[in-house]
């Protein structure tokens, strides 16, 4: 995924967050706007931005969160967790079971009706599913000649009448031949339209009465605008929709859309379209689209990890170790047992808002490293680790061959240690990296 | 005006008009913001376009009408005027791209009736062989239409298919040559490439070839990240905006035209064949503010 300018300037202000020991309504309220423009960009409509972030907004100047320990991260889950609900909790099924199931989708032109169609059959097939497509399109041009070719590509059988009746005749006519040859799922694939065109709408709403379909389906673009939320509401208000299948998420758009048109209609995303192959439909996610929309990585992980492995008095002696400049080897030990029980420190990276494997590039992380950097402070006295300035010539020679490694390790060690320390004078003035201790890398 | 009140169905825009023509003594701006993000406008552009209207305002201490005059102006600012010229004695080749779905094949054939019309003799091709049925929908329209059309089989390479076309354009004497091309998404490497080299085909002997994005008028602000792409990958020549008949006002071209200076071509206004028409730019922010109107 492409991680904008913007995205980065949302995590820049999470950074700041994560970096403060207590928080203001000010510090939240910057982080909102950063928030609100990230879901702006991400196509999210104007309205359910203002009402979102009003929401997190309460939520997250509470009493408990503003003196928790780690408030920053706190805003951060809250906004993703309430962006997860809004999105639906969790994946949502399509009605299943009955003895007979008729799916009937819609949505404007160019949205992807047709080809979703086909995955849709292609994915129920089996699991005593047996599709059978009905092309009701009879205005754009070839539009049944796609779904045949579409059926046959993945052996289903498409009923058409032609262009010279009706869709509902289409339609009514598919069913019965539908239950005819014995198959127990109807698919109906209409013409795309305007949500304004009274006419076509109203065709529409006579198939849905004629048909009675166990699913009206919208299929919705990722790319759309602003507007998603006006289609939305109006073939919901016109035909009730059951779910939304979003399609062309395979391409870079973040799919605020989603979020507007599930607000506005409290419809479930039910499959999202990630390819032009017929297999390419996969069920939704809303925890996915949620990172996605607000550009992050896999955030919430991340903190669920951290929040459980990190002890909470450990945390406090360090900090105020930290304070004092008081911080010695032992507790760098210390913080490089801490980070490692949380995982390799690679699937930890790759984890950090901004720190895909592309971004992560040639940094590779030696575990064995951190093996021999483990091995080098356990073989000091405990004089040398809290006061590592007194290790001189002969010390090091001496930790070195106790280790089994070399003196000049063990002085890369120090270098290492000494630049932690001056990392942690500039969190004391309020620059702290996200990891407590500094873990080498190369 | 005629088709393009079209556009103004919807009621967006006409509230920035009445609002710059308040004469309200409340923060405007921040209404305005609104709307233009509404408007698919986006986040970088709605702020620059504020930020200009407030240093005019300033300036020169403009209200009301004044205020809407120059509000009109900043948009049409933004939209660059250069457009696409047509040799009468050479061969034009319309080179159509687009992300699926967007209305690439039914913009291709209302181009040719449009340049019919206009008494050039256009030839459709149809180098959308990838997509189920895409060679059959250009050919439906052309039969439709009355236009001569390249029709290959399916899964043709379309850069042999775009070569036979200019070919047989050439033979006969066309002097507009439309090629309509497979949906792609911007992301898609090897499709953008594949593109780049149907281009490469045409662009042979120097005719007059003219790299068109077809873009749908709700696009999001992804639109920008299209234009940037497939300009980055073609050279865009020109735009056409479709689907403008519906809600959505294709805001996202003042984001486009801001960043990439394309010019639009033509605007797609409702589902004939005649509704597709040059684009007039001041036709078009005319009809989003519905200044005419709201000002004599």
């Amino acid at each position: 995924m492409i991680f904008n300018k913007l995205s980065e300037k949302l995590q820049a202000a999470f950074q700041k967050l994560k970096s403060k020991g207590k928080l203001t309504e000010k510090d939240v309220k910057m982080v909102l706007k950063e928030v609100k423009i990230a879901l702006l960009e991400a196509d999210v409509n104007f309205k359910v931005v203002k009402e979102f972030v009003s929401k997190i907004e309460e939520k997250a100047t509470g009493e408990e969160i503003l003196k928790s320990l780690t408030p920053g991260q706190q805003v951060i889950k809250i906004v993703h967790e309430e962006l997860t609900h809004l999105m639906g909790k969790e994946k949502s099924e399509l009605i299943q079971g009955r003895e007979f199931t008729t799916i009937m989708l819609v949505g404007l032109q160019g949205s992807g009706k047709t080809t979703t169609t086909a995955k849709l059959a292609h994915h129920l097939k089996g699991s005593g599913h047996h599709p059978f497509m009905v092309a009701a399109d009879i205005y754009r041009p070839a539009a049944i000649d796609q779904l045949k070719k579409l059926g046959e590509k993945i052996d289903v059988p498409v009923f058409s009448l032609g262009t010279n009746t009706s869709p509902l005749n289409i339609c009514r006519a598919g069913q019965k031949a539908a239950v005819k040859e014995g198959k127990n799922l109807l698919l109906l694939d209409t013409a795309g339209r305007l949500h304004i065109d009274a006419e076509m709408m109203a065709e529409l709403l006579e198939i849905k009465e004629v048909l009675q379909p166990d699913e009206v389906l919208l299929i919705a673009d990722a790319m759309t605008g602003q507007d998603a939320v006006n289609l939305a509401q109006k073939f919901n208000d016109d035909l009730g929709i059951t779910g939304v299948i979003l399609t062309k998420l395979e391409g870079d758009a973040r799919g605020g859309a989603a979020l507007s048109i599930r607000a506005v209609t409290g419809a479930p995303i039910k499959f999202v379209g990630v390819g032009e192959k017929v297999n390419e439909l996969e069920p939704f996610h809303p925890e996915r689209l949620a990172s996605r929309i607000l550009g992050m990585g896999d955030v919430m992980t991340l903190i669920e990890k951290a929040e459980s492995s990190y002890d909470k008095e450990q945390a406090l002696a360090l900090e105020k170790k930290i304070r004092e400049d008081s911080f010695s080897l032992e507790d760098f030990l210390e913080q490089l047992k801490q980070v490692r029980s949380m995982g390799s420190f690679e699937e930890l990276i790759s984890m950090v808002p901004g720190m895909n494997k592309k971004a992560l590039g040639n940094i590779k992380v030696d575990e064995k490293q951190l093996d021999r950097i483990e091995a080098i402070i356990n073989s000091m006295t405990k004089e040398e680790r809290i006061n590592p300035d007194i290790i001189d010539g002969s010390r090091r020679q001496r930790v070195a061959r106790g280790s089994g490694t070399s003196p000049q390790e063990v002085n890369r060690l120090m270098k290492q240690y000494r630049e932690t320390r001056k990392l942690f004078k500039s969190f004391r003035k309020g620059k702290m990296p996200f990891f407590p201790g500094n873990i080498p890398v190369r | 005006m005629g088709i393009w009140k079209r556009i103004k169905r919807g009621g967006l825009w006409e509230r920035i008009a009445s609002l710059l023509i308040s004469d309200t003594d409340k923060d405007i701006y921040e209404e305005l913001e609104e709307t233009l993000i509404q408007a698919d406008v986006g986040v970088s552009a709605t702020l620059d376009i504020i930020d200009e209207l407030k240093n005019q305002q300033s300036e020169k201490n403009l209200k009301g009408t004044d205020l809407l005059t120059a509000f009109r102006e900043i948009l049409l600012g933004i939209l660059p005027v250069a457009t696409i010229h047509f040799k009468d004695n050479a061969l034009n080749i319309l080179l159509i791209v687009g992300v699926n779905g967007s209305g690439k094949t039914t913009t291709a054939a209302k181009l040719g009736f449009y340049f019919k019309q206009q008494n050039y003799s256009p030839l459709l091709v149809a180098a959308d062989t990838y997509r189920a049925a895409g060679i059959e929908q250009l050919s439906l329209w052309a039969q439709k239409l009355q236009l001569p059309v390249i029709a290959p089989e399916a899964g043709a390479d379309p850069g042999a298919v775009a070569f036979d076309g200019r070919e047989a354009a050439l033979a006969r004497e066309n002097n507009i040559l439309i090629v309509d091309t497979a949906g792609r998404l911007h992301t898609q490497k090897n499709l953008m490439e594949e593109l780049r080299k149907v281009k490469k085909v045409l662009s042979k002997d120097e005719h007059n070839l003219h790299t068109i994005l077809v873009l749908d008028a709700i696009s999001g602000q992804n639109g920008l990240e299209q234009g940037r792409i497939f300009h980055k990958y073609l050279n865009v020549d020109g735009l056409i905006m479709t689907k403008l008949d519906g809600t959505a006002r294709g805001g996202i071209l003042f984001a486009i035209a801001r960043e990439l200076k394309i010019p639009v071509f033509m605007a797609g206004l409702g589902e004939k064949p005649e509704d597709l028409k040059p684009f007039n730019s001041q036709l078009f922010v005319d009809s989003l503010l519905e200044f005419s109107e709201k000002t004599t």
